[in-house]
């Protein structure tokens, strides 16, 4: 589904990802960890087509589309979604009125039927149970006056109502009390299947008890230094960021 | 010399040429003639002048404009550009400057509200008018509102009895229609609510594209003890029309004003309220946006004077321009001696949508009173790059997350306005605005 090869990127002329590669399939839970600096963010501003990202080398194909020459919305449309670390609020504009415009813009670029209010209505409403959001946040402004879990929970709720095939979810648990983060990992559990891929990147390991990956990837100075299962996690939450580097082949740092 | 420029010519011309209504009063003769005297001394307000800093009428001055549109009382295609929420309910309409009793519906209006045109005013009963057209020019006068006292033609006259209520709102229609030439209409009106009485108005300006009139706008309005006006303004002149109206607004004690203002439409527009809050506890909220395309300019002048006890005033407006577009917009706060307690606040932003657009925002607080609280704001930026960039993420194609973003900067102008249908108007009116915004 995803391909990264060799990503070069720098952000303000300064190398970041420094020949980053992965591979992401169909169903599969990847989490992408490493210490602050590493180029974690990067990575899903990257995929995601944030404007002052360069990209300098490598390829990312997406269900073997180039993403890399994809505009935001179109990668949108192409289903990826990307959970902010930072959403941002929006004054003025309404939830219902901002979901709707983001799903029909989506559909309509997929050529697919865009949906009436009705119907619209009808759809996020399950979605808000589903979840379990409570309805005011449709009337509400997008993330105005949110807490930092509100926001993150929201996204999560976006997330669901886009269905998106692969979902980039960028630190979802910075700033989270456990509740919060049980929340929002039972949010995220609920949308995995075998068709979506989900890419969880995160600083902690915590997170990771509740939504169990498939594969922990350790990104370091902007590569993947170190591959493995859940167990990966763990390890480095025993011994640090600095055990992976003490690990690591010489010819891979130099 | 001023006494060359093409507008001034045009306007002493017009004085000769035009027998006004009401013309053969002595004292109403004799105050046009001082005013026309005065605009020959003063001119047309220069950038020297304070309130019209930002604004030039170089471009205006080398204008001539015909004295009046003479066939204004049978033009016909007035009735199509009425605004849908003038179509229903009371409405005055004024076509090129004067009052259309054929176009307006002003007989479901309830007991204790009396509406007549200034022109039929000053035919049968101009002596009670004579309070607010027999004036001596003052320094607050300045070219256009000299003019206005030497020419007007035509106007509203708005009383609305003490108590009364006028539950349905009272649209005021001003409409522009090609003529043979571009025309000048000077027009003076006056609204005054008595005590405890409670009016909505909404005011209205649609135009045909191309017909270049200046239209010159004078107005009273006096709000009594405990009344309240409810004022919308829904402008949309044509874009080839200049506009430029002063309203000075007086509120006794525990009397309100709230004003929504939408300015869209003409070439060169510009609103002077100078607010005076003369009662104890009266108040003043306006909110107002501006949109502007092209070449546009507008100039928002909102001055408000504290001179009543716990007096409240609070502004806020926004600013969109694009293109080459000019937008001004002053907001000053003066809170008199005496006025102790007064709390008044302007805030004002603006959004550039190109390189080569302007937006001039200066708030002013000039205060000499006592446990006095007073706040202003302005900003001048462009569009969030982060908020745009999470609209995109989401599937939402750039050009529309500009529109949705520049719509929601606008939205605060239309908060607490009703009833509902014509706040649904003004945002219909508003998302029509901008698919013109440029990428």
């Amino acid at each position: 589904m995803l391909t990264i090869h060799n990503l070069h990127a720098r952000i303000a002329g300064k190398e970041i990802l420094k020949g980053l590669s992965l591979e992401v399939k169909p169903g599969e839970v990847h989490a992408i960890m490493g210490p602050n600096g590493a180029g974690k963010s990067t990575l899903g501003n990257v995929l995601a087509g944030r404007p002052g990202y360069e990209v300098t080398q490598g390829s990312v194909l997406f269900d073997g589309k180039n993403l890399l020459e994809l505009e935001p919305e179109a990668r949108a449309a192409a289903g990826l979604f990307l959970a902010f670390q930072y959403p941002v609020e929006i004054p003025g504009v309404n939830n219902t009125y901002f979901l709707r415009a983001a799903l029909n813009a989506q559909r309509k670029a997929r050529g697919e039927q865009e949906l009436d209010s009705m119907q619209f209505l009808k759809l996020v409403r399950e979605k808000v149970k589903e979840m379990g959001m409570t309805p005011e946040l449709l009337n509400r402004a997008v993330n105005e006056g949110f807490s930092g879990g509100e926001k993150k929970r929201n996204e999560v709720f976006q997330m669901a109502l886009l269905e998106p095939r692969l979902a980039v979810l960028d630190e979802t648990d910075s700033g989270l009390d456990i509740d919060a983060l049980k929340r929002v990992a039972a949010g995220v559990n609920s949308l995995r299947s075998p068709q979506r891929a989900f890419l969880v990147i995160t600083h902690y390991q915590r997170l990771l008890d509740y939504i169990v990956p498939d594969f922990v990837h350790v990104l370091a100075d902007g590569r993947i230094v170190e591959s493995g299962d859940a167990q990966l996690a763990r390890e480095l939450e025993a011994h640090g960021y600095a055990w992976v580097r003490e690990r690591t082949p010489v010819e891979a740092s130099a | 010399m001023t006494a060359a420029l093409p507008f001034v010519q045009s306007m002493h011309a017009a004085a000769l040429q035009r027998r006004l209504p009401g013309s053969g009063l002595a004292w109403l003769d004799a105050a046009r003639t001082d005013a026309l005297q005065a605009f020959a001394d003063r001119g047309l307000p220069d950038q020297r002048n304070e309130l019209w800093k930002y604004t030039s009428l170089r471009a205006l001055a080398q204008r001539a404009f015909a004295a009046n549109d003479a066939a204004a009382a049978s033009r016909a295609g007035a009735a199509a550009l009425l605004p849908v929420p003038a179509r229903q309910g009371s409405r005055a309409v004024f076509v090129n400057g004067a009052f259309r009793a054929d176009l307006s519906s002003l007989d479901a209006l309830p007991e204790g509200v009396a509406v007549q045109s200034l022109a039929a005013a000053l035919r049968d009963a101009p002596e009670p008018l004579r309070f607010l057209l027999d004036k001596r020019v003052d320094d607050d006068d300045d070219g256009f509102t000299l003019l206005n006292r030497a020419l007007a033609a035509d106007g509203l006259i708005l009383k609305v009895a003490a108590g009364a209520e006028v539950g349905e709102p009272l649209h005021i229609v001003h409409v522009g229609l090609a003529a043979e030439a571009a025309a000048a209409f000077h027009l003076r009106s006056l609204v005054e609510l008595g005590k405890g009485a409670r009016l909505r108005i909404v005011e209205h300006h649609v135009g045909e594209p191309q017909t270049g009139h200046l239209t010159n706008i004078v107005r009273d309005i006096g709000v009594h003890a405990n009344a309240h006006l409810d004022w919308t303004v829904v402008q949309q002149a044509g874009a080839d029309a200049t506009l430029l109206r002063r309203s000075k607004v007086r509120l006794h004690d525990d009397a309100a004003l709230d004003l929504h203002a939408l300015e869209l439409g003409g070439k060169l527009v510009r609103h002077e309220i100078r607010a005076e809050l003369a009662g104890a506890r009266s108040r003043f909220n306006s909110r107002g946006a501006f949109v502007l395309h092209g070449r546009q300019h507008a100039d928002m002048e909102v001055l408000v004077a504290h001179r009543g006890r716990d007096s409240f005033s609070n502004a806020v407006w926004r600013g969109v321009a694009d293109n080459r577009a000019r937008g001004v917009v002053h907001g000053r706060i003066l809170v008199q001696p005496g006025a102790d307690g007064a709390d008044g606040s302007f805030y004002n932003k603006n959004l550039l949508l190109s390189p080569d657009a302007e937006i001039d925002t200066r708030p002013a607080l000039e205060i000499y009173a006592d446990e006095v609280k007073a706040n202003h704001g302005a900003t001048v930026g462009q569009l969030d790059e982060k908020v745009l960039f999470y609209l995109r993420s989401r599937g939402i194609p750039l050009e529309t997350a500009r529109r949705i973003l520049v719509r929601a900067f606008c939205s605060v102008a239309l908060d607490g306005m009703d009833p509902a249908p014509l706040r649904e108007h003004c945002e219909a009116l508003l998302a029509e605005q901008l698919p013109e915004v440029s990428a």
